[in-house]
């Protein structure tokens, strides 16, 4: 079997002495969808800006990002450059503020036509117009004139998507692509996506807050909590039997058919990056930790095939449902708005 | 983009018709000029005489709208002082002004928005925080104690440069300075800073993202944003240079329209007085208007609602 498209080891972040990002690692195959889930400063984003270096100066990274022959960390700048836009494309949350207000969508695709395809003049506009047909634009010659103040977020959402397209990406990072867009346009972006891979064979991470929107639409799914991977299985295995206290507590808290917002969310806060606890990360929150946790950051392990796990306590624990989720009936009246 | 130039072309007139206004009755207010210019041993007869000459006795709303149609009609009124038409005498000196005005404003886009730029991309440096203290400074320091200064180092100190008059191209040297570095300092530290909000943009790191080179993502992204907020302190420069001209030809013995300002509002001579103001007032109005169009220019933002209506 071929190597990984890409392979993140060791990978360290710090922002002025507070580490972000300590420690990831990441394997992702051609053709693949891996979702990454955490809550928010968990360092999703992080990873994978410091993966093309599109970080401010002041971070300090360290570890190795593989793609193909290139260590994406130490290649020369005009490589990265090529690299960015044409191996690997990224997306982002806002679509509105994503996109530059005085440009046309025309001149913002033909930049990355013209850098990673050669088109230029015509060739730019057919291609370009092909893309907004491939992402659902209506009227793609007429869209290729407008202003990204011009269109709605679900819309600039699309050509955002087909800019990233425009250089044959073999990986599309998506960073909470649809969290800025309302329900309904959210499921159509997420369609959006799943069609592009069938179509390109292109793999895909996919970051989100929402555990239940990464189950859809990826293999294989990673957890984060405070800038480390603490469990990593295949979609489904991980929504039905999680392995760590961290992703049960995920699972717990997520919305049902009985009960659309229950109200087991995980106690405490996320800890400071500046004050990390001793040993598991997680431990101040968790209802499973012993004396054996608070000694050393635990290990991402390999349980079984496809499955990892940092919790020292992982082999020992039977994770079952939270015990505390109230019935429907009961749980609808109190739902918070 | 139509209605967006023939909405801010109304404005534009409206302010002059404002500022005509005013000058006509701050004028009025602030002492007869018979008694000024004839002195005030003068007997009651000739002031009678002066009066009656120049239509000072009619009645003030007569005088105004007088005043107003000879205005739209190009006549500006003859100086009560030697008798010349007030165009004449504020036309002749146009030229000694803007050979003054226009250099400075270059100096200004040339250093101001350069340093700032660069400072903004150097973020830290020991150029960014000379940039930062010489925009304190520069912006504190009032044109007078500036011009002193200069007059003190240049021409007493180091007699390179002539401290006053207009003989030759050497003189405009330290009026142009003056007029200019302040304004140049000011024009630095914004751009700085909006270049600095614009480069913390989400878009700047989608244009990196998608594989251009740093300078290409400045260039083509950073700039035509930080160029908005820019534009409208270029206007605000260019209304402060004519202000400035007033104090740095008095300072320098200039005899630009900033010269003659000085001296026809300390003889009450109405007529040349109000030219100039007027002269004031369409230059800022221009300024403006240009700064307007050119707000529509560089954000589609702006132009949208014309183009719905247009
Ligand atoms: N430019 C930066 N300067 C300083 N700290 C930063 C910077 N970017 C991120 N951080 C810090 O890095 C940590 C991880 O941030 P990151 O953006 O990766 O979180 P995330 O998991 O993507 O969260 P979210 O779901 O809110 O996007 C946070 O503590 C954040 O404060
Ligand atoms: S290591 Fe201990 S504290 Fe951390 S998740 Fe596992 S059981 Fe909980
Ligand atoms: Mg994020």
């Amino acid at each position: 079997m071929a190597g990984p498209l890409i392979r993140i080891e060791g990978l360290r972040v710090a922002f002025d002495g507070a580490p972000a990002v300590r420690g990831v690692d990441f394997a992702i195959h051609r053709g693949e969808a891996l979702g990454i889930v955490g809550e928010s400063g968990s360092g999703k984003s992080v990873t994978w800006l410091a993966a093309l270096r599109l970080l401010p100066e002041k971070a300090v990274v360290e570890g190795r990002v593989s793609l193909d022959d290139d260590n994406l960390l130490e290649a020369p700048i005009e490589r990265m450059e090529h690299l960015r836009g044409g191996r690997i494309g990224m997306i982002f949350q806002d679509p509105a503020s994503a996109l530059n207000p005085v440009l046309t969508i025309r001149r913002q695709m033909a930049e990355a036509l013209a850098l990673h395809r050669g088109l230029s003049g015509k060739s730019i506009d057919a291609e370009a117009r092909r893309l907004l047909d491939l992402v659902g634009i209506p009227d793609a010659a007429g869209r290729l004139k407008s202003y990204p103040h011009e269109m709605s977020g679900g819309q600039n959402q699309r050509v955002m998507i087909a800019m990233a397209l425009a250089g044959n990406p073999d990986l599309l990072i998506a960073d909470e692509p649809t969290t800025a867009l309302d329900v309904t346009i959210q499921a159509q972006i997420l369609d959006l996506l799943q069609l592009v891979r069938r179509e390109t064979d292109m793999a895909l991470v996919l970051i989100s807050h929402d555990l239940g929107v990464v189950a859809e639409n990826c293999d294989r799914v990673a957890v984060m909590y405070a800038g480390r991977v603490v469990e990593e299985a295949p979609a489904r295995t991980l929504f039905e039997a999680p392995r760590h206290p961290y992703t049960r507590g995920l699972i717990d808290a997520l919305p049902t058919l009985d009960a659309p917002r229950r109200l087991v969310a995980i106690p405490g806060v996320v800890p400071d990056p500046r004050r990390m606890p001793p040993g598991c990360a997680f431990s101040p929150r968790c209802a499973h930790a012993a004396p054996a946790c608070l000694g050393a950051v635990p290990e991402l392990r390999r349980l079984e095939p496809g499955r990892r796990i940092a919790c020292a306590r992982a082999a020992e624990l039977d994770l079952q449902p939270a015990a505390t989720a109230l019935p429907a009936e009961t749980a609808r009246p109190e739902v918070r708005a | 983009m139509i209605r967006y130039i023939a909405s801010r072309l109304l404005r534009a007139a409206l302010t002059i018709a404002l500022v005509v206004t005013f000058a006509f009755i701050v004028l009025r207010l602030s002492g007869d000029p018979a008694t000024i210019i004839l002195g005030p041993e003068a007997p009651p007869e000739a002031i009678e005489a002066f009066r009656h000459n120049w239509g000072l006795d009619r009645p003030v709303l007569v005088q105004y709208f007088d005043y107003f149609r000879a205005i739209l009609r190009g006549d500006l009124g003859i100086s009560m002082r030697d008798g010349r038409s007030a165009i004449e005498l504020v036309g002749e000196r146009i030229p000694a002004t803007l050979a003054l005005t226009i250099p400075a404003l270059f100096l200004q886009l040339a250093i101001g928005i350069p340093a700032g730029v660069y400072a903004a991309l150097h973020q830290g440096t020991a150029f960014d925080r000379t940039v930062m203290v010489s925009a304190v400074f520069g912006f504190a320091i009032p044109s007078f104690v500036l011009a002193l200064a200069l007059v003190l180092v240049f021409s007493v100190k180091l007699g390179w440069l002539p401290s006053g008059g207009r003989d030759s191209w050497m003189h405009a040297i330290l009026p142009i300075l003056t007029l200019g570095l302040g304004g140049a300092a000011a024009l630095a530290r914004f751009t700085r800073s909006a270049m600095l909000e614009v480069l913390g943009r989400p878009f700047i790191r989608t244009a990196s993202a998608k594989g251009l080179p740093w300078a290409a993502v400045v260039r083509g992204h950073a700039l035509p944003n930080a160029a908005i907020p820019t534009v409208t302190l270029v206007g605000f420069l260019v209304g402060s240079l004519i202000a400035g001209a007033v104090v740095v030809e008095s300072v320098f013995s200039w005899p630009g329209v900033g010269r003659l300002l000085v001296v026809a509002v300390s003889n009450r001579d109405l007529a040349v007085v109000q030219c100039l103001l007027l002269l004031v007032a369409a230059s800022m109005v221009t300024s403006n208007l240009i700064v307007d169009f050119l707000y529509g220019v560089l954000d589609p933002r702006l132009r949208q609602g014309a183009r719905a209506g247009a």
